[in-house]
């Protein structure tokens, strides 16, 4: 059965249609990629499928394991073991990593009838995670983003998947403001935690991650629809003949 | 889906969960205030002389001064002759047991881990013999007295201890400070004292939970707090759980001496009515705390405030001596329509002295938070230093937040700073730990707790996890 199952979804912001009818059936274990040149409607499609409120569904569906996935609310859809890195990790002063992030490991262990995991329990899981993504203990001590750069943000995204451990995880603009160095180590994270029974959604402008999470399938978006799928040759394709060269298709079609 | 704008105004709509019995036998004077009253409280207390002269020289001062109108707060006014000024301690109806109890209250209690016995307390239950902070409070008692610390409540110091009182009250806060303190002056009923001797440093925290007749001190009550020449003492006022209380205005005075060397922290959390969603019913809190600091002494106010319909507080440290030290650490909450004017005044006289301000104003509903700061460096304090920081949070498009910061420095080699923030809990925020599976009301919590964190630190730890508590209490929302 496929884990995901998006059917003609359309959503609006503020009276503005940008999503027109998006079509996509992702399986356990498929990394598929999302492409497409800025307003194509790649983030408003991350925000949908998380349940960011200021985004209007206004036609379609989407089936997320058996459940549909628009019916819940956005800690559901979390506790259901979906998870989004964002591209704009939110400070949030005065709480700890650590404790935020026991909040939310114990906020989905009680969605799903399990018990609540103690400090010492916590802290041994957390720290094997946290040798995934190479970043010192320290971390966990410190408020939530507060005062972390760029790539210490996009890491932290990750590590959380890490420790969360989804279904289905979206990745929004992962890469945007790493160095090389920092976007090795977040694509490593990301490799490290490819399986059989977890699907991942790259949400991406530029191939150049590609080159380090290598995508089952690429698709890409032009004024809120797919336009063309493909491999990961695809990428590579419009890495070389630009956007314009889809665009153009998908005006045509 | 509910949006975040409407479960935020879900969460700041919740009502105080608790009534009051308003039915009560009390030992009472006559209602208004004149001469006779003054003499009369000072009489059924058994006064001495210079206590009764003491109270009527505040009061024909008190004559001649008018309410203050500067804070920011709004409220019909006061009719000082309709309140009546004395009333014996058995002011409460005792509750026979925990059966008569608000079942919403003792929910409360639960949530707030407090414990059984305790909570008899708290909601005005009889307690009998066996209970155990009444032995705590013994054994307590005789190891301060081993100590030679005194603590005990305002009218057996002034019969035990005169000398001491004759020497100290009114030293910090004068009879003639201000309206409500001279008010305070006139009538007070009882209060706490503790005088802590020379080089001791006070081995508990001293709380008024521990002094046997802590329950209705009244709303005049009047703290005096003496650390000798390089003593400690910690000292917390109040405690988190709600309190029955039938008075709606209250006036207290709390007043700290930090000799030479010496250290008072004092902690208060403060839980009163605020009234019901219009408003209604709410206490009115009008308080005059200050501290003054002889050479080397340190002053810490910490307070945490989510009670009362209007607040009007300004704990203040006087730092006379040279190398003092005077700290102000802050939370004040405010919903519905609660009102709060709070702040500090830190006056710094002596050489070199120090004082730090950290003040977090939550405003939610339509509630109004006003932060009002007076930093003053005198022109002998040299190389003075001040750092003031303070935050607000607002939660929902209806509430408000104020702050009115005034520093006045008279000499060019001290310096102040400054920093003030303004936030709303951002949809971000709350997204951002919605997505990873944390309900509403736990993400709403947990941001404030962080807000909040800089004063949470400074209370003692017991305090600071119970404040915790209150806070989400004081926010919560009808889903449970």
């Amino acid at each position: 059965m496929a884990l995901v199952e998006i059917n003609n979804l359309q959503a609006a912001v503020g009276g503005k249609q940008i999503l027109k009818g998006i079509d996509l059936t992702i399986n356990p274990g498929e990394v598929h990629a999302i492409m497409g040149p800025n307003g194509s409607g790649k983030s408003t499609l991350s925000s949908v499928l998380a349940g960011r409120e200021t985004y209007t569904v206004t036609g379609g569906s989407v089936m997320f394991d058996g459940k549909d996935l628009l019916e819940l609310s956005p800690e559901e859809r979390a506790c259901e073991g979906l998870f989004m890195a964002f591209q704009y990790p939110v400070e949030i002063p005065g709480v700890t990593t650590s404790y935020f992030l026991k909040a939310a490991v114990n906020a989905i262990r009680k969605h799903h009838g399990e018990p609540e995991l103690d400090a010492m329990d916590f802290l041994k899981m957390v720290k094997e995670k946290m040798a995934l993504l190479e970043m010192d203990k320290s971390f966990l001590n410190r408020s939530v983003n507060e005062g972390f750069s760029g790539g210490e943000k996009k890491r932290n995204e990750i590590f959380q998947m890490a420790v969360l451990n989804p279904k289905f995880a979206i990745l929004d603009e992962t890469d945007s403001g790493l160095d090389i160095d920092a976007l090795k180590i977040v694509a490593n994270g990301v490799n490290a935690l490819r399986g059989p029974k977890r699907a991942i959604l790259v949400v991406t402008h530029y191939q150049r991650l590609l080159d380090y999470i290598v995508p089952d399938f690429v698709h890409v978006l032009c004024d809120g629809k797919i336009v063309k799928s493909g491999d990961k040759h695809l990428a590579l394709e419009l890495e070389k003949r630009g956007y314009a060269w889809l665009e153009n298709a998908g005006a045509a079609a | 889906m509910p949006t975040d704008e409407g479960a935020i105004e879900t969460l700041a709509n919740q009502e105080y969960k608790w009534g009051f019995v308003t039915d009560i036998e009390a030992d009472a004077l006559p209602k208004g205030l004149n001469e006779d009253i003054v003499r009369a409280i000072s009489k059924r207390k058994n006064e001495p002389e210079f206590m009764t002269d003491w109270r009527l020289k505040a009061y024909r001062h008190w004559l001649t001064m008018t309410e203050p109108k500067w804070p920011n707060v709004k409220y019909p006014e006061i009719d000082f002759q309709e309140v009546i000024y004395y009333s014996a301690p058995k002011a409460k109806k005792q509750l026979k047991s925990l059966d008569e109890v608000d079942p919403e209250l003792l929910r409360t209690y639960e949530k707030l881990g407090v414990p059984l016995e305790e909570q008899k307390i708290f909601a005005g239950v009889a307690v009998d013999a066996v209970f155990d902070s009444v032995s705590v409070a013994t054994t307590f008692k005789a190891k301060l007295a081993e100590m030679g610390v005194i603590f005990c409540s305002f009218s057996e110091a002034v019969q035990e201890h005169p000398e001491l009182i004759r020497k100290y009250l009114g030293s910090v806060v004068p009879y003639s400070d201000n309206f409500y303190a001279t008010l305070n002056s006139a009538v007070f009923s009882d209060g706490s004292f503790c005088y802590v001797p020379k080089g001791v440093r006070c081995p508990m925290e001293l709380s008024t939970y521990f002094r046997i007749n802590a329950k209705n001190t009244g709303q005049f009550e009047r703290t005096l707090i003496i650390a000798d020449e390089g003593a400690y003492v910690s000292y917390l006022e109040g405690c988190t759980a709600p309190m029955r209380d039938e008075n709606q205005l209250h006036a207290a005075v709390v007043e700290l001496v930090a000799l030479k060397g010496a250290q008072i922290k004092y902690s208060t959390v403060q839980n009163w009515y605020p009234g019901d969603k219009e408003g209604k019913g709410g206490i009115y809190n009008f308080v005059t705390k200050r501290g003054k600091c002889m050479e080397n002494a340190r002053i810490s106010w910490t307070q945490v405030e989510t009670g009362s319909a209007i607040t009007w507080k300004y704990p203040s440290v006087i730092l006379q001596g040279d190398n003092s030290i005077g700290e102000f650490y802050s939370v004040a909450l405010t919903n519905h329509r609660q009102q709060a004017d709070t702040g500090t005044k830190m006056i710094h006289i002596g050489k070199n002295t120090r004082s730090t301000v950290v003040s977090k104003g939550i405003s939610a509903g339509k509630g109004q938070n006003t932060y009002r700061g007076l930093i003053k460096i005198m022109k002998n304090a040299t190389n003075a230093r001040n750092y003031t920081q303070c935050d607000s949070l607002l939660l929902g498009d209806k509430c408000g937040a104020h702050t009115f910061p005034y520093i006045e420095v008279r000499n060019t080699s001290s310096k102040a700073e400054h920093e003030a923030s303004t936030s709303k809990i951002g949809e971000d925020q709350l997204f951002y730990c919605k997505q990873r599976g944390i309900s509403l009301e736990d993400a709403v919590n947990m941001i404030i707790n962080g807000f909040c964190k800089e004063v949470f630190r400074e209370l003692p730890m017991e305090f600071a996890v119970e404040a915790q508590k209150l806070l989400g209490v004081s926010l919560e929302g009808s889903v449970g």
